[in-house]
């Protein structure tokens, strides 16, 4: 016994456990074997046989999709087979995820055999596998309706976005074919798309700042009035003033739909004619849609605004107040220099999520007059965000390849200036 | 000087008093009207007054005629369904995922915190073609399985970042002590923790809630035949088909929908208050 250790060692000395266990781990288990860890290498080896075995029509088939699209119609069906092969890709990922693991698990117990550790047993390994893997196992049926409901389909449509997938390269009947970056070039040479692009992103990011600032600042400027310590009916007051937040909004949105009609709107009826004012355009005047739509965010976002900064004010301690009114302070100082600043800091993530919000604000534009007036000789309609443009060009004109471009630019455009703004509030630090 | 600054408070308040009935004008406006137009009777809204002369329960009825296009206690059913299935399952799913992100050091936790920060700002409908591709794909189109799953999905990123903010503040001795004692981890996820996270909970369950309810465009690319319709799709129809024509109809439908979650939220208004009010300036 010892002396077949001792032949061990020198051995050793010439090619490492650890360099031979990885180097064996190139087939799984093997590595696993070398290091007498017999059970967690049939483990390996068994996982990937029945990998290869589960999935080598799908890999072969998903890979060969994804390169060709298809050769032949109608026998290939160009959007499935990106679709199987987008699903082929993710599967190799965890495939080569596993592999990994098998060889720096190879490499880890070869080098304990290096350093002349004793490996852990059976029973350990089992413990170990537990504890480690306890999270995983808990977070593991998230990350997988993650991957089918998030993760596939955000990447099926970053790669539409390099096809030329649209109405007039559709299967069945025709194949779509990898363009590479041609769309992206369109949008931005292409005269009526590069005109149509700008007006919606401009629109787009005016709608976001007034939109996302009005509401704010009528939240904060309700709350604060409401919290003043004279006040009566406070509970009710409050209560009414949430009201917008309680009614499911696409509800609400229906409904202003119907009062700021032009023709039998109430608010061109009734409102403006008492007061003599003649009807206006809303639903038909590109100006006045926006105004109305300013209008109506500023009515249904204030209160969740509103019902926050009542949470934050309550919580200010009253001895700041109460050494400002010894200096004389005024109202209005008071809340420039205590109050303000407070909400602010307390409240910058909420705010900054309020302007991401608007940003993919979808259902009110839709929903009012479906992203109209209508635009004579583009594909967006006079108060179209980026998002509900993005809507109609896949919905009514097929056109899913400039839909896919837009929507990879508009993540890159969010995610920056999220990423921006996450940073300079400090909020992410603790990561 | 007293009296003056006595005064100044009064009139300061006064003003107060007019702005916030001004603005409460504004807020119950539109309700009010709506509610008086469900009771107006014929269909267009140009006659209709806030207090109709001669109120009607027509619109009401219509809703449950049974009708091939206004299916609306089967699209209420289902929009019920889809809401609470997908409430359960965002709660059931997020929860586990913000305690194994709050409470567990693994390879992949900070990866897969930015992964969760990054998707909650794509909004998933971007991925419209690739849903429906994938619901043809699967013969699942008119679903409510599938999407109740999307939904659930989409709800995972952004509120198991608000659920594992909230379970930070926790304090990390009480895990600790239970473990002393041979609680096993999942005992202290279901006695410890959960229960502390109550605010957020209820904060995660109405997003779970609403979400379904406020989604336009998921619903209607995989939901094509009025009788899987859910809500907004099937107002949305009955407001668009003939503008104007079933409005009326469609202001009943409004207000059976509205006033159980307007008053549920009213109630429940508290519980989410302290949990958003804790996970926003917490981040």
């Amino acid at each position: 016994m010892l002396f077949r250790k001792e032949i061990n060692e020198k051995w050793v000395n010439a090619m490492q456990h650890r360099k031979i266990a990885t180097l064996l781990s190139i087939i799984p288990g093997l590595g696993q074997f070398y290091n007498k860890q017999f059970i967690k290498g049939m483990i390996y080896f068994v996982l990937t046989l029945s990998f290869f075995v589960a999935f080598s029509d799908l890999l072969d088939m998903g890979l060969w999709g994804l390169f060709t699209l298809g050769t032949e119609v109608p026998r290939d069906n160009s959007i499935f087979l990106l679709a199987e092969g987008i699903i082929a890709v993710i599967v190799t990922f965890f495939g080569l995820a596993i592999y990994y693991m098998n060889f720096r698990d190879a490499y880890k117990n070869g080098k304990l055999r290096d350093e002349n550790k004793p490996l852990s047993s059976l029973k350990e390994q089992y413990h170990n596998l537990i504890s480690q893997g306890y999270p995983y196992l808990i977070s593991g049926p998230s990350l997988f309706i993650l991957i089918f409901a998030v993760i596939f389909p955000i990447l099926f449509s970053f790669a539409l976005a390099f096809t030329n997938y649209d109405l007039y390269h559709s299967p069945p009947a025709k194949l779509v074919d990898w363009v590479g970056f041609d769309t992206f070039k369109n949008i931005f040479t292409v005269d009526i798309w590069r005109s149509t692009f700008f007006d919606v992103l401009g629109w787009t990011v005016v709608w976001t700042l007034i939109a996302s600032t009005l509401q704010v600042s009528i939240g904060i400027f309700l709350a604060v009035l409401v919290n003043q310590k004279d006040l009566r009916f406070k509970k009710l007051i409050r209560t009414v003033l949430i009201l917008p937040w309680a009614v499911p909004g696409f509800v609400t949105i229906l409904i202003f739909a119907g009062l700021f009609n032009d023709t039998f709107g109430a608010i061109n009826n009734e409102i403006l004619a008492m007061f003599g004012i003649s009807p206006i355009p809303w639903m038909t005047d590109a100006t006045w849609s926006r105004v109305a739509l300013l209008l109506m965010q500023g009515w249904l976002g204030f209160p969740y605004i509103f019902i926050v900064t009542t949470g934050v004010l309550q919580s200010i301690p009253s001895d700041l107040y109460e050494a400002a009114i010894i200096d004389g302070a005024s109202a209005f100082k008071k809340f420039r220099h205590i109050t303000l600043p407070l909400i602010l800091v307390a409240m910058a993530p909420i705010i900054i999520t309020q302007y991401t919000f608007n940003f993919n604000n979808f259902n009110i534009i839709y929903l009012f007059n479906d992203g109209g007036p209508a635009v004579p000789g583009t594909t967006a309609g006079g108060t179209d965000i980026l998002v509900s443009w993005i809507y109609k060009l896949t919905m009514q004109s097929s056109q899913y390849s400039l839909a896919a471009a837009l929507t990879i630019l508009l993540s890159i455009f969010v995610i920056s200036i999220a990423l921006w703004q996450f940073r300079r509030t400090n909020s992410f630090k603790e990561e | 000087m007293h009296l003056g600054t006595k005064a100044r408070k009064n009139v300061s308040l006064a003003a107060t008093y007019i702005i916030l009935a001004a603005v409460m004008v504004i807020i119950i406006y539109p309700l009010l009207w709506t509610i008086g137009a469900s009771f107006n009777p014929g269909n267009s809204l140009i006659s209709t007054s806030i207090i109709p002369s001669n109120p009607t329960l027509a619109h009401y009825k219509e809703l449950f005629a049974g009708k091939e296009s206004l299916q609306y206690g089967q699209w209420y059913l289902n929009s019920l369904k889809i809401s609470v299935f997908t409430m359960i399952g965002s709660v059931i799913s997020v929860s586990f995922t913000a305690y194994a992100f709050s409470r567990f050091k693994f390879r992949g936790r900070k990866n897969g915190l930015t992964l969760f920060l990054l998707l909650q700002m794509i909004p998933q409908f971007s991925a419209l073609v690739a849903l429906f591709v994938l619901a043809q794909m699967l013969g699942l189109m008119n679903n409510h399985w599938l999407l109740i799953l999307l939904y659930i999905g989409g709800q995972i990123p952004m509120n198991t970042y608000l659920m594992k903010g909230y379970m930070d503040s926790i304090p990390m001795d009480l895990d600790e002590s239970a473990k002393i004692d041979g609680a096993s981890n999942t005992r202290i996820f279901w006695q410890i923790i959960m229960p502390l996270s109550r605010p957020m909970l209820a904060v995660v369950a109405m997003n779970g809630f609403t979400g379904p309810l406020g989604d336009f465009v998921l619903s209607s690319t995989i939901l094509r035949t009025p009788e899987s319709y859910t809500l907004p799709i099937g107002l949305y129809n009955l407001v668009n088909d003939v503008m104007g024509a079933s409005y009326t109809t469609f202001a009943a439908g409004a207000i059976l929908i509205s006033i159980p979650i307007g008053v549920t939220f009213l109630m429940l208004q508290k519980q989410f208050v302290n949990g958003l009010t804790a996970g926003g300036t917490k981040g």
